[in-house]
């Protein structure tokens, strides 16, 4: 089983609120002092997807990464894990993509690395929130798409992924290849071993430029955009909270209740 | 730019019926197609579907196309990727809107692949550029940090619209609309996934988006112990219960609970949010509540940030005394 899982490398979404700042003018997301860039949680619970199926029935795992000015510790993070292969597409023409951009490189660089029988995504990247790349990959590839997988496992040429869905999930079966986008809801993806973040370490990523993949400057990054941001912005937050003091939790408590109920909230 | 005209939206089909997002989407579609002087379509994919071309004339589609065919019994990427191609091309749209449900967010950007367009998903606005023409897409980035607008200059636009953000129009039986029947076209074999099984999580009383009243606890629950007393609470002011992802990862609570940016959007009346502390990502998914309240032992988390009125302190005491006093007044 040959698997891809493509991995983006991401401001921290969890940094706190009170740090996230916007460049208005060049409607871009200024870094957090301090808070290291992360793989995209939804895409370290793709590699967590393959490595299950790694595990189960043996197999290669390649993370494939696209951006500029890549963190190593950062992106070999799915190497610690467990992956086989790391490849980077690291350019500043890959920088400020939308989904038609990525999705477009992302595939030729795939194409070239050939043998796959699955793709895995995250389903939605942690910084535009997008949701659109994997979609993008399986349609420019001609592939078969399932996304929103909360398990998937593979048999006779098939694999049978847990989707999704409000109240639950569908059982899809789906012939390989295939592109699936992972949720959430598979779990929290395993944490390095020594031995992994060793091995992570003596292992040199292929670094691809556009070029190398037989793409050209102008379709992607900023450049390959179909969609344009208009405006960045910060919602404003009126926020102003009312807190309901007493001599003990549970006096306060009661004065809450008595609040609520004389503005009529029940 | 194209010769593209018109504002065409995809009528989700649940269980036979119009999906309640369809009379949103024919809400919002209205008022742009409105604004661009042009016609509103609607597009009804399913299998034994086509008594309901009239309803969604009468929530304000000018025109109706009904794609009924057995193959499409459920949502199937290939299938309905197929069908909504061939719509597209046949009726040209400037503007194509979906929900921001299982079936849009797999399907549009799918199809705007195939387009060669763009999409935006999980809209929270839309509107038409005054000067452009062009329509302008809203929505929450960084996890709910910040909204984006996104445009483009490619026909169709396509959009999805998150659920409950739109309102629908009152219905108009007397409205008249044209009917249009296009055939499906489908060859089974090119259909290469099949659902082989839906498994639904049991709900036990009022489903989390349409409860008036949730409790939502967080990590700092502690454990699956505390929810049975917001289960208490939440009954009692006939709601639901909901909880923040962590409360998930660790199996206190059902995925199918989880309110957020990648759970559910709820938009209650009263909204009591438990030793959460307010991430963007949970927010997302309630900061269009009504009211807020917060229970926390920091007095500096985010969370008072974002409510109304809360108490500083352990819900271990907060709570049986709130649930106490709750009853109480309501006698
Ligand atoms: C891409 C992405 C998507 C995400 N989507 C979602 C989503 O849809 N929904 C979601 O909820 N999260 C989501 N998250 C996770 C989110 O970022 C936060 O990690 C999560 O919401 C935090 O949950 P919490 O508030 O329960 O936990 P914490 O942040 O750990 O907060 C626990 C709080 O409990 C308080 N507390 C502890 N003990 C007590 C006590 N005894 N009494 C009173 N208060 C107490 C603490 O003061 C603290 O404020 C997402 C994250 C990412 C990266
Ligand atoms: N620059 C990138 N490098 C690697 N993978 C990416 C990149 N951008 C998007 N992806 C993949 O596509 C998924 C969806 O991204 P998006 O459509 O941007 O929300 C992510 O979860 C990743 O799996």
């Amino acid at each position: 089983m040959n698997m891809i899982v493509c991995c983006k490398q991401v401001i921290d979404p969890e940094a706190p609120p009170a740090s996230f700042r916007v460049d208005a003018g060049a409607n871009k997301v200024l870094p957090p002092q301090g808070v290291p860039p992360v793989i995209s949680p939804f895409d370290e619970q793709a590699v967590e997807a393959a490595l299950r199926i790694k595990d189960a029935q043996g197999g290669t795992i390649t993370a494939l990464t696209m951006g500029n000015n890549l963190l190593r510790d950062v992106v070999k993070k799915p190497l610690s894990m467990g992956a086989d292969e790391l490849v980077l597409l690291e350019d500043a023409a890959f920088e400020d993509g939308d989904g038609w951009s990525n999705a477009y490189a992302l595939a030729e660089a795939i194409k070239k690395i050939g043998e796959y029988d699955i793709i895995f995504c995250g389903r939605q990247a942690a910084d535009w929130d997008s949701g659109q790349v994997g979609s993008g990959i399986a349609e420019i590839l001609g592939l078969p798409s399932v996304t929103l997988a909360k398990k998937v496992d593979v048999a006779d040429g098939k694999a049978k992924v847990e989707r999704v869905i409000p109240d639950g999930y569908e059982v899809v079966e789906v012939s390989l290849p295939a592109l699936i986008t992972v949720s959430n809801e598979l779990g929290e993806a395993r944490y390095p071993t020594i031995k992994g973040i060793m091995a992570a370490k003596r292992k040199e990523p292929t670094v691809w430029k556009p070029a190398d993949i037989g793409v050209d400057a102008s379709n992607i990054g900023a450049n390959g955009r179909r969609a344009k941001l208009v405006k960045l912005f910060q919602p404003v937050k009126e926020g102003h909270c009312e807190i309901i003091e007493g001599d003990s939790p549970e006096e306060a408590a009661v004065g809450l209740a008595m609040k609520l109920r004389e503005v009529k909230v029940f | 730019m194209s010769d593209n005209k018109g504002v065409m939206i995809v009528g989700e089909v649940v269980e036979g019926k119009l999906s309640p997002i369809a009379a949103e989407l024919l809400g919002c579609g209205r008022k742009l197609a409105d604004d661009l002087g042009q016609e509103l379509s609607a597009v009804i994919i399913g299998s034994g579907v086509s008594g309901l071309a009239e309803q969604a004339i009468s929530q304000g589609a000018d025109k109706v196309y009904v794609v009924d065919d057995a193959l499409l019994k459920d949502y199937q990427t290939d299938s309905y990727l197929s069908v909504m191609d061939k719509v597209v091309k046949e009726a040209m749209p400037q503007i194509v809107l979906m929900g921001q449900t299982s079936m849009g967010r797999d399907l549009a950007p799918r199809l705007a692949f195939r387009l060669e367009t763009s999409a935006a998903l999980d809209c929270i606005a839309l509107e038409i550029d005054p000067d452009s023409k062009r329509l302008l897409q809203t929505k929450p980035v960084y996890g709910g940090n910040a909204q984006a607008i996104y445009s483009s200059d490619i026909d169709p636009q396509i959009a999805t619209v998150r659920p409950k953000v739109m309102s629908p129009l009152a219905p108009d039986s007397a409205k008249k609309g044209e009917v249009i029947t296009i055939d499906a076209g489908l060859d089974a074999s090119a259909i290469r996934t099949s659902v082989l099984e839906t498994v639904l999580e049991e709900v036990v009383g009022i489903k989390l988006e349409d409860a008036p009243v949730v409790v939502s606890g967080g990590r700092g629950m502690g454990g699956p112990e505390g929810f049975e007393q917001l289960a208490e609470l939440a009954k009692m002011l006939k709601g639901a219960v909901g909880c923040t992802r962590p409360v998930c990862d660790s199996g206190w609570m059902p995925d199918t609970q989880q309110v957020g940016l990648t759970g559910k959007i709820v938009t209650p009346d009263f909204y009591i949010a438990v030793a959460l502390s307010g991430s963007s990502q949970h927010m997302a998914g309630c900061s269009s509540s009504k009211t807020i309240v917060a229970i926390n032992k920091d007095p500096e988390a985010n969370i008072f940030k974002e409510a109304q009125y809360g108490v500083v302190g352990d819900w271990k005491k907060v709570i049986p005394a709130f649930t106490e006093k709750v009853k109480e007044l309501l006698g």
